[in-house]
């Protein structure tokens, strides 16, 4: 019986956040503090032709000033990408440009200074003559003839190649197809936006000869690996790398940033503690973006609306240079989603990792899989209404059936469980599907635009056996680490390699450690995001942290419950085997004498003392777990929405919004449900109003919240949530990611609901964001 | 030049830069790291605080004008250890998840509140159009405002 698992705990973090003392980098004070400033490119793609930085040296406050070059020479490395497909094309990126500068917002000097507004006045008062060159923007169109060529190392601006599926099999789908439905479509450029901008500051101890980073990062161990290994050179047993309290990431703060190189490498330089506070528009120039992929998509079908064959070719813009693990989103974590909730046979797909003089693109909420989301969702309606079949039918008619999980797609994964009938039954009863489609009837009488969208979508979450991963062009393997530490008198110390920047780990990981252990959710304390105090980590993303995780957590708690046995088995003079554990009590006994026990804090204050353990046990209550996931696991979910637009202005407006997912055992539902209405929300926002769009001149258009359009509260009803779980059976706790499934639903069940809502209008497909100016346009042609 | 300004009760005279902004005075110079800076156009509502009663975004509002003003900070809305209502609501509705926005929402919360002690869902809405979250999807920070509205009488 679980206790705390499965409960609607209140968050045990959230003291510290409504009263106001969150720890971000940002609020770090250190003595003596220096602040960083740095003077980007104002052009899309430009030689650096001189540099003066003699007025801003010699300000007032000014400490020092650095170029490029001067970092170079002090021994920097260039920033690496942990993620290469075969072939893959790398440009060269430094932490401050020498000589040519690639985007807006590519740095090409440091300054340091007494405060930040003094550091902000040198940075203007900085140099720099450029010999702008050509600019290539586009995914699709900086692959064509005539485009500028924009590394010497990467013909025609493509890194990599990339194909995944059956493509005979795909072919022979459509020479015998009875139907074909086909779309080029465009899943924009959008702007991470999390709330807190990046920041980070250092301090170096000269005579420890050590470095001590905090960053806004969702994964410090592995920065402290790229640090270390490629850009900064001090070795990881000199460096510690801390991410505090972090104020959201969806993916932008997983990679390895130039301000992370530049901050302590001026640190140790001046002797000084530094930091770097990123303004929102530095954040909008130079966070990693996410999606921008141009594709066609071809679905061959049967008359009966059986689906046979899918083709896709996808371009998909990476951005100046690689991110760290850019080329991974639109292969491994795209192409391997096209089969949707679907039994397809002939599936292929395609991938062109092309280079532009764009702000990088990189991991962004869902990663490859609300674009394959997006793309699949949206064919299946095209086809439905070709075919003239209810969307719901169709989908239903194409489901991979319960009985046939765990199932191999023609495009490399393995689905681990699911019920996607049962699902669409939740969902469909929620939503009253059948009474939503008379009412829309009825408005359209009226003369009412008004829509209906229903979306199936799958998400692959958890990555990855880390063995899959090396094979697939990884750098680094994808376990997670979790130390448990029972200490002398009863109370639990976790230290995970997991990261929390908003996702509640404080509250979740102790339900699962307290479940463990059978001791309360208070006694357990969650240490994160510090490699001074945690052995190792890959962090979070992918929604990989209660699966991954929370798995290792379960490893080592049984570990410590086995290693307790034998201590109290020992002390009651009992065979182990004899031996039981209450979970509700954490009190082991001996079996049928349930008055001879022993609780934690007697074991562990035993195991501690060493007057009385087992021959040959070693002291302590302290044990490490390592857990590579088996698979992914993948979370799906019905998504149903009613939209109604004006006639007049082309506004949409959400009616009603119903979430259905399936995200395998849930350990804190009021968590679950909170990550899966803040992803609806943001999904919303792609299909609506985000856009971060370029000129031709490479200039990003959106470059604050005055022109970026992120969701605000108004344009939302509430969102209704309802669930189905069957386990993953390959975790411990049958968990699935619960993080990604909102986002990855929501934009493309809004996208067929607009779409839905024009069919009278004769309109097949428009491309978001689905502006009013876009939508009236549809209406008005 | 100088400046008075009374924050959460306590009196502070400081001599400042013309264009220092009142968000950057309470975080560096009285070191109140509760109000957080998310943009650079007053669009995302983070730093908002109250000033002589109203919500303001102290970013957009520079220390001299404060001047001689009272100012109230997240760090300063629980009375003698006791959460205020808003804060509980947020705590109870799991209105927060990174907690970056939370303290200009709870402010902002505040103020709504003040001046409309029973909103409706709508008027809610609309009285956070100033203030952005990326996390929470906004819903449960509506029910945490509705939970405060309700148990503050």
């Amino acid at each position: 019986m679980s206790k705390y698992v499965g409960t609607s705990i209140k968050r045990r973090e959230d003291p510290r956040f409504i009263q106001g003392k969150g720890s971000y980098v940002a609020n770090l004070s250190l003595p003596n503090l220096a602040y960083v400033a740095i003077k980007r490119s104002p052009y899309a793609h430009a030689k650096i032709k001189s540099i003066n930085t003699k007025k801003a040296a010699k300000m007032a406050g000014v400490l020092a000033v650095f170029t490029g070059q001067d970092l170079i020479d002090g021994g920097v490395g260039k920033l690496p990408c942990g993620w290469l497909v075969p072939n893959t094309k790398v440009p060269t990126r430094w932490p401050l440009m020498p000589d040519e500068v690639h985007h807006v917002g590519d740095g090409v000097v440091a300054v340091v200074a007494e405060n930040r507004y003094i550091a902000e006045d040198a940075v203007d008062a900085v140099e720099v003559d450029y010999e702008a060159l050509p600019v290539s923007i586009g995914a699709k169109k900086t692959t064509e003839p005539g485009a500028p060529q924009l590394h010497p190392d990467v013909p025609n601006n493509v890194s990599y190649t990339w194909a995944i599926g059956d493509k005979p099999a795909m072919e022979e789908a459509f020479k015998n197809a009875e139907h074909i439905a086909e779309l080029d479509l465009i899943n924009q450029r959008l702007i991470p936006t999390a709330m807190e901008p990046r920041a980070c500051a250092a301090q170096w101890n000269a005579q420890m000869e050590e470095m001590t980073v905090w960053t806004t990062s969702q994964n410090p161990h592995p920065i402290r690996l790229l640090l270390s290994a490629f850009t900064l050179g001090i070795p990881e047993n000199k460096l510690r790398v801390i991410s505090p309290d972090v104020g959201g990431g969806f993916g932008s703060k997983i990679f390895h940033y130039p301000e992370e190189v530049i901050v302590p490498w001026i640190a140790r330089k001046i002797n000084r503690p530094t930091k770097w506070v990123a303004t929102r528009t530095e954040a909008s120039l130079t966070d990693s973006q996410g999606r921008d992929h141009v594709t066609n998509v071809r679905l061959a079908l049967k008359k009966d609306g059986t689906f046979t064959g899918l083709h896709v070719k996808t371009w998909a813009d990476q951005g100046a240079y690689l991110s760290t693990f850019a080329p991974l989103i639109p292969t491994a974590l795209y192409l391997t989603l096209l089969s949707g909730l679907y039994k397809i046979k002939g599936i292929y797909g395609e991938v062109w990792g092309t280079l532009t003089n764009t702000v990088p693109v990189d991991a962004y909420r869902g990663a490859g899989r609300p674009e394959a989301a997006y793309l699949v969702e949206r064919i299946v309606d095209v086809a439905a209404q070709e075919l003239k079949m209810d969307p719901a039918d169709i989908r239903r008619k194409n489901f991979i059936s319960k009985e046939e999980f765990p199932y191999q797609t023609p495009v490399a994964f393995l689905y681990d469980s699911g019920d996607y009938h049962a699902l669409f039954d939740k969902a469909m009863q929620m939503a009253d599907y059948a009474g939503m489609r008379k009412a829309q009837a009825e408005a359209r009488k009226q003369g009412k635009v008004v829509g209906v969208g229903i979306v199936g979508c799958i998400e692959a979450s958890g990555p990855a056996p880390s063995k899959v991963a090396g094979a697939l062009g990884s750098a680094v393997g994808f376990w997670e680490s979790a130390g448990l530490r029972v200490h002398p008198t009863g109370k639990v110390s976790l230290y995970t390699g997991s990261h929390s920047h908003g996702q509640g780990h404080e509250t979740t990981f102790a339900q699962i450690v307290a479940d463990e252990l059978g001791v309360g959710v208070e006694d357990v304390e969650v240490i994160h995001g510090d490699t001074g105090r945690i052995p190792f980590g890959m962090g979070s993303y992918g929604s990989r942290s209660t699966s991954v995780g929370g798995s290792a957590i379960v490893m080592a708690a049984r570990k410590l419950r086995a290693k307790a046995m034998k201590i109290a088995a020992h002390q009651l003079e009992a065979a182990v085997e004899d031996m039981a554990f209450d979970q509700d009590t954490g009190k082991i006994y001996v079996k049928g004498s349930p008055s001879k026990s022993k609780a934690w804090g007697e074991v562990a204050f035993a195991a501690y003392t060493a007057h009385n353990l087992p021959d040959g046990l070693e002291p302590g209550l302290d044990e490490n777990a390592f857990y590579d996931p088996a698979n992914f696991t993948f979370p799906n979910s019905c998504h149903i929405v009613q939209v109604e637009i004006d006639r007049e202005t082309g506004q949409v407006q959400i009616q009603r919004y119903v979430a259905a997912d399936d995200v395998g055992k849930v350990i804190n539902p009021l968590i679950v449900d909170g990550q899966i209405v803040g992803g609806v929300v943001q999904g919303v926002g792609q299909a609506l109003w985000e856009e971060g769009a370029y000129d031709e001149n490479g200039q990003l258009l959106a470059q604050n919240l005055m022109e970026y359009a992120v969701p605000h509260a108004e344009a939302f009803p509430m969102i209704e949530t309802g669930r189905i779980e069957t386990a993953s059976p390959h975790n411990p706790l049958g968990v699935k990611g619960a993080g990604e499934m909102g986002t990855i639903a929501s934009t493309v069940a809004v996208a067929n609901a607009v779409m839905d809502a024009l069919q009278p209008f004769g309109v097949k497909h428009i491309e978001m964001p689905l502006t009013p100016e876009k939508v009236w346009k549809a209406m008005n042609k | 030049m100088n400046v008075t300004i009374t924050v959460n009760g306590m009196k502070h005279t400081r001599d400042v830069e013309p264009r220092l902004l009142l968000a950057h005075f309470l975080r560096d110079t009285l070191g109140l790291t509760g109000t957080n800076v998310g943009c650079d156009t007053s669009q995302c509502g983070s730093c908002t605080v109250l000033l002589d009663g109203h919500a303001v975004k102290s970013c957009t509002v520079l220390a001299a004008q404060a001047d001689g003003s009272e100012v109230t900070t997240i760090e300063g809305l629980a009375e003698d250890g006791k959460l205020h209502i808003v804060q509980e609501g947020f705590w109870e509705k799991h209105g927060l998840q990174c907690g970056f926005c939370t303290p200009g929402m709870i402010i902002t919360a505040v103020d709504l509140l003040n001046h409309n002690p029973h909103p409706t869902e709508a008027e809610i809405r609309h009285g956070l159009e100033g203030n952005i979250c990326r996390c929470t999807g906004y819903q449960n920070i509506v029910k945490a405002i509705q939970y405060a509205a309700e148990k503050g009488g």
